[in-house]
């Protein structure tokens, strides 16, 4: 990492991150002490096989869980020794999740989605609110479809509501766990587009996934295996996903 | 989240599932709508039974031979002799506070006249009777004191027996007629107005009113009578009576000092507590049957929540994700339940009231009292919280981490 890295935000930084859980009289071992900062800016993807400890780190990152050792500063704050509740309120302010499989209420429409975030920072009123979840549906490219429910929308549509869920409250990181594994390849393309596209924009984004492609498009990539960090490069060549999605065959109509 | 929001949210979640919601208030909307018929009806009888009685004169005193131990034997109140015609006559005489005096003799049997029969108490009493009763004589006359003197064979009918006897709207033609009570004649001098059935199902113009002298001597064949009934003054004025009255059958039954009364005094107020207490004890009973239903709705809607909570698992994952606390996703759950047992009971309350309303048409008496409505909705947010208690902790108490991935 050069000095010019080193001048700009720490937004994650992970000292010696431990985690192990008891099963029965067993110690399973899923982070054995990784270390790295996440710089504000970056479009890291954390790539690993099952069982390398990639969903223990997310939840670490993502405050759903705190280090059994070690210490994780988000934007700053140290997380472990923080209660349920102030884990709650730091998800809240700092971080959007994008999960896989879009996690979006029922029979509720994209607005509505969108502004659950909101509904837990009593800073916001409603009309706040709504303008921040209008803002963050039209960033996504959805500002046509405010009023549509989430069972009458499309695989890409639902995702896109997510991210834009993820974007509402503005947070100093967008964790995206599998954003494209159920999607098609031109819809996955047109996510990486899309996420592209929040990277130029300034945000961070953590992009957990076990598909060695997207590293490709992503500015940094970290290898997880066996708890531990095997690899951590940064990607001189980023590719254009906007060009890859324009390569795609043309969908044939019927 | 504000508790605004909140109920937002748990209202599109019970309208998002309106069959199940609706089916969980049932237990709800049953059990209230029978708590307020049951309420009403009790509150119904009581006031129509209070009405009646104090119809009668709420000033009545009424004097029974009382309870008395002859060689450690409690006897019998109605086989007691206690209460003679001394008694009446110094009532009489000495009376302050009492208005009107009346002995009573009665005795059952049947009444004939022609080829027509039917069967009716006979009431030997003083021409008094009808002022403390405040019953009027709508053709002919009352028999007098001289009646009373002669034990003449005369007497006041109730309209039922005119109609039984002589036909509908008869009276006139009955007035001067002899009918026969227990083979003894007895001439009509006047017909009473008609009362109707009282609260407990008694006709109350099955009666035959002859002077005292008259039943005692040719139809019971008896010296003593079964009661003495007056009127107090005024009703504030009873309490009084009572203590005089019980100064004057103390006095002409030589009762020692610490010898306990040989006759019970009790007053239409009485009577109306002893009513109302039965009346209550038959409501609370209903009642709590009644609440019952509302534990086993209750139930109910527990059962319901906590599918919901598992069918939600993910939704609650994700709620939490983004930064709900343990607290309010709890909250959600438990206004959740509290609207639909709240609901349930504003529908039952509803309900009841409807029903309660028909209930005079076929002649039975309701009246809602207000706090039973009160009570309806307070015991329902109470089942709402409660029963809500445990599906709301367990929501709760999801790890976001599983909760999210849960399929």
């Amino acid at each position: 990492m050069n000095s010019q890295q080193d001048k700009r935000k720490v937004v994650i930084e992970l000292d010696n991150v431990k985690r192990y859980f008891q099963v029965g009289s067993e110690t399973v071992k899923a982070l054995r002490g990784v270390s790295f900062k996440i710089y504000e800016g970056e479009f890291v993807t954390i790539m690993g096989t099952s069982g390398s400890g990639k969903s223990t780190l997310l939840n670490q990152l993502g405050c759903l869980d705190t280090p059994t050792s070690g210490e994780y500063y988000l934007d700053g704050t140290p997380v472990r020794k923080m209660s349920k509740n102030q884990r709650a309120k730091l998800r809240n302010r700092k971080i959007g999740f994008v999960f896989q499989n879009y996690n979006l209420l029922a029979k509720t429409t994209a607005v509505e989605n969108v502004e659950l975030p909101l509904m837990y920072n009593n800073k916001y009123t409603s009309k706040q609110r709504r303008e921040a979840a209008i803002q963050a549906l039209q960033a996504v490219g959805l500002g046509d479809r405010l009023e549509h429910k989430s069972n009458q929308m499309s695989g890409g549509q639902m995702q896109r509501v997510a991210i834009a869920r993820a974007l509402v409250n503005k947070p100093a990181v967008l964790l995206a766990d599998e954003a494209t594994g159920n999607l098609d390849t031109r819809t996955s393309f047109e996510m990486l587009v899309l996420f592209q596209k929040l990277h130029q924009e300034g945000h961070t984004i953590i992009f957990v996934t076990h598909n060695p492609e997207i590293a490709e498009y992503a500015s940094r990539n970290i290898n997880l295996r066996d708890g531990k960090v095997r690899e951590d490069t940064i990607n001189p060549h980023i590719k254009s996903a906007a060009e890859a999605l324009a390569a795609l065959p043309q969908p044939q109509d019927d | 989240m504000n508790i605004l929001n909140l109920f937002k949210v748990s209202i599109r979640a019970v309208a998002n599932n309106k069959m199940r919601s609706f089916l969980s208030m049932l237990g709800i909307i049953i059990g209230v709508a029978a708590i307020i018929i049951m309420m009403s009806i009790g509150q119904g009888s009581k006031e129509s039974i209070r009405q009646e009685l104090s119809t009668m004169g709420t000033n009545l005193l009424t004097i029974r031979p009382g309870a008395d131990m002859r060689g450690g034997v409690r006897q019998d109140p109605s086989a007691m002799q206690t209460l003679k015609i001394g008694d009446y006559q110094c009532i009489v005489n000495e009376k302050k506070f009492v208005s009107y005096v009346s002995p009573e003799v009665t005795a059952s049997g049947q009444v004939i006249y022609g080829n027509s029969n039917t069967t009716s108490t006979i009431y030997g009493e003083s021409p008094e009777y009808l002022d403390i009763k405040q019953w009027k004589v709508e053709e002919g006359q009352n028999f007098n004191e001289e009646d009373i003197r002669k034990a003449s064979k005369v007497c006041v009918v109730g309209k039922t027996i005119v109609n039984e006897l002589f036909g509908e709207g008869k009276e006139a033609e009955a007035i001067g007629k002899n009918i026969r009570f227990k083979s003894i004649p007895l001439r009509i001098v006047g017909v009473l107005e008609g009362k109707g059935y009282n609260s407990w199902g008694m006709d109350q113009d099955n009666v035959i009113i002859a002077p005292y002298t008259c039943v005692m001597k040719r139809i019971a064949a008896q010296t003593y009578f079964s009661s003495i009934v007056c009127s107090a003054l005024t009703e504030e004025l009873s309490d009084a009576a009572i203590e005089e009255l019980t100064q004057i059958l103390r006095n002409n039954h030589k009762l020692k000092e610490n010898a306990v009364d040989d006759f019970t005094i009790r007053s239409q107020a009485e009577m109306m507590d002893t009513m109302s207490s039965t009346m209550d004890t038959v409501t609370i009973i209903l009642v709590v049957a009644a609440a019952f239903s509302l534990l086993v709705a209750g139930i109910g809607i527990m059962n319901i929540m906590l599918v919901s909570v598992t069918e939600r698992t993910k939704e609650i994952g994700l709620r939490m994700a983004v930064g709900a606390t343990g607290m309010v996703i709890s909250l959600q759950f438990l206004i959740e339940s509290v609207l639909i047992s709240l609901t349930g009971g504003l529908i039952g309350v509803l309900l009841g009231c409807l029903i309660s309303q028909l209930f005079p048409l076929i002649g039975m008496p309701s009246s809602i009292p207000a706090w039973s409505i009160y009570v309806s909705f307070a015991v329902c947010t109470l089942i709402g919280i409660i029963f809500g208690y445990i599906p709301a902790r367990k929501a709760a108490n999801m790890d976001p981490i599983e909760a999210i991935r849960h399929e």
